[in-house]
């Protein structure tokens, strides 16, 4: 489970996370949307304490994680934008991370590895990779250690549809094991079959926190992207 | 945090800047040995070079290399790794990488050709100066986002400690010839770690009587053992201060 309790940050002038409070239950697939700079991806960064908030806490379990680490090894990161040492290889950049985390987690889960074909690309090193090859170490890394939580940064942005099925079917896996996932995205249609719970971000605001099936009752869309269009209209006209 | 430290060295040792400043410095100790016949004249050429190429390298080459690790933090600090243990191992591997390059470079050559106590003395005081310099550079990495920024602060910070200073403390003495300033000086040494580098290897290579009145009272000073105590304590001073500002800044950024 994850609690999140009243997180504040601001970067300069600009407020990036206004007081938001959030409680992740385990085994839900739970979707972050709203549009470009609302605050999804500051929102991610302040789980993984790579951004510290003002104020406010962060729970993982029962565990407050503010200056702590130990509860990292719980958590696969997909980041957005993969950024690796560019004079490394992909195949050392596995051995490294399995190196560090080696005490935490005996059993490694290479199955991303081998459905991506990375082990036939193992020597080649990162500066030369394409965009949608970092996308893939980084989701073979994300679920390297067979974590409990898996936090995904637009996972399938820049991948191939082949790919992005792939890493799909790997999420549903997960998912079906009873885990909590935090994928964030604003491809709606990419997600409808995947994710249990939805949370709208926008301008830093939590706008609200819903289970599918509630969203669609609420609207009365069966679709998912039309389910979010009409609550995002209403939205408009509530501000206006 | 041993592992940290393994790949911050395997990456720097990889790397051609660090083969290129080995050699370097091993091309210069060898052609100053082979040119000067008495081996203390070429210590004294060294020490200069030491005292100027050292923190030089050190600082910038540390800075680029911080900055350049920018994706390795990022990537590492997802991991279950503490900040403090990753910016301290990432010190330890350039501090030490930066040590093997020059006891290769300086120290054995120097040991071996000249084999004087000095030769020792000015190993470990290069030493120092690496660990001096390379804090100030994570400090000033930590410091600021910008690299542009960051490297000219290495700049500024070698143009200080290496020229700068030195013109200060002689306009000070002139300014205040009339005063006994003797005391002072030494306090006034302790504040950059070149100058104290510098008149330890000068105490040592003898040469201290050169130095005049002031020569005697270094020599009375820095020459006991307890001025060699305290030079070390102030040594130490040098690389830990810069270091527990560093990491006290580098545990609240935003990364």
């Amino acid at each position: 489970m994850i609690a999140v309790n009243n997180i504040n940050k601001r970067f300069g002038k600009l407020k990036v996370l206004n007081d938001i409070s959030l409680t992740c239950n385990t085994g839900e697939t739970i979707s972050i949307i709203g549009p470009n700079a609302s605050g999804k991806t500051t929102f991610i960064k302040c789980l993984l304490g790579i951004v510290l908030p003002e104020s406010g806490t962060i729970y993982f379990g029962n565990e407050n994680i503010s200056g702590k680490c130990d509860y990292r090894k719980n958590i696969g990161y997909m980041p957005q934008i993969g950024r690796y040492p560019d004079n490394m290889t992909i195949g050392q950049i596995v051995d490294m991370i399995i190196d560090l985390r080696k005490n935490s987690h005996s059993q490694t889960d290479r199955e991303l590895i081998s459905s991506f074909g990375l082990e036939a690309i193992f020597h080649k090193r990162m500066r030369t990779l394409s965009g949608g090859t970092r996308q893939k170490v980084s989701a073979a890394l994300a679920f390297l250690f067979n974590p409990k939580f898996l936090i995904l940064d637009e996972p399938t942005a820049g991948l191939d549809p082949l790919a992005s099925e792939i890493l799909k079917d790997k999420i549903r896996k997960e998912k079906n094991q009873g885990k909590l996932i935090l994928i964030t995205s604003h491809i709606l249609s990419d997600l409808d079959d995947l994710v249990s719970e939805i949370v709208y971000f926008n301008e830093g605001h939590l706008l609200f926190h819903k289970s599918i099936s509630q969203l669609r009752s609420d609207t009365g869309e069966e679709k998912l992207s039309r389910a979010i269009a009409q609550v995002m209209k209403t939205k408009e006209i509530k501000t206006k | 945090m041993f592992k940290v430290i393994k790949y911050v060295m395997v990456d720097i040792l990889r790397s051609k800047v660090a083969a290129g400043y080995t050699i370097f410095l091993l091309a210069i100790s060898l052609s100053i040995f082979n040119l000067e016949d008495n081996s203390a004249k070429g210590l004294l050429s060294m020490l200069n070079i030491i005292l100027i190429i050292i923190p030089l390298v050190s600082l910038i080459f540390s800075t680029i290399y911080m900055y350049n690790s920018a994706e390795f933090i990022e990537l590492l600090l997802s991991q279950p790794i503490q900040r403090r243990k990753l910016l301290l191992s990432i010190y330890a591997g350039i501090c030490l990488s930066m040590m093997i390059a020059f006891t290769i470079g300086v120290g054995i050559p120097m040991i071996l050709l000249e084999g004087s106590i000095t030769a020792y003395v000015m190993t470990l005081t290069g030493m120092a100066l690496t660990a001096v310099f390379v804090s100030l550079a994570v400090l000033g990495a930590v410091i600021t986002r910008d690299k542009a920024k960051g490297i000219g602060i290495a700049i500024m910070m070698w143009l200080f400690f290496s020229l700068l200073y030195d013109g200060l403390i002689l306009l000070l003495m002139f300014q205040f010839s009339d005063y006994p300033l003797e005391k002072a000086m030494i306090f006034f040494c302790s504040l950059n770690p070149v100058d104290l580098g510098r008149i330890l290897i000068l105490l040592k290579l003898d040469i201290s009587a050169m130095m005049g009145y002031t020569g005697a009272i270094f020599k009375d000073f820095f020459g006991s053992s307890s001025g060699v105590v305290y030079s070390g304590f102030v040594m130490m001073l040098w690389i830990i201060l810069p270091l527990i500002i560093a990491l006290k800044k580098f545990t609240k950024k935003d990364l």
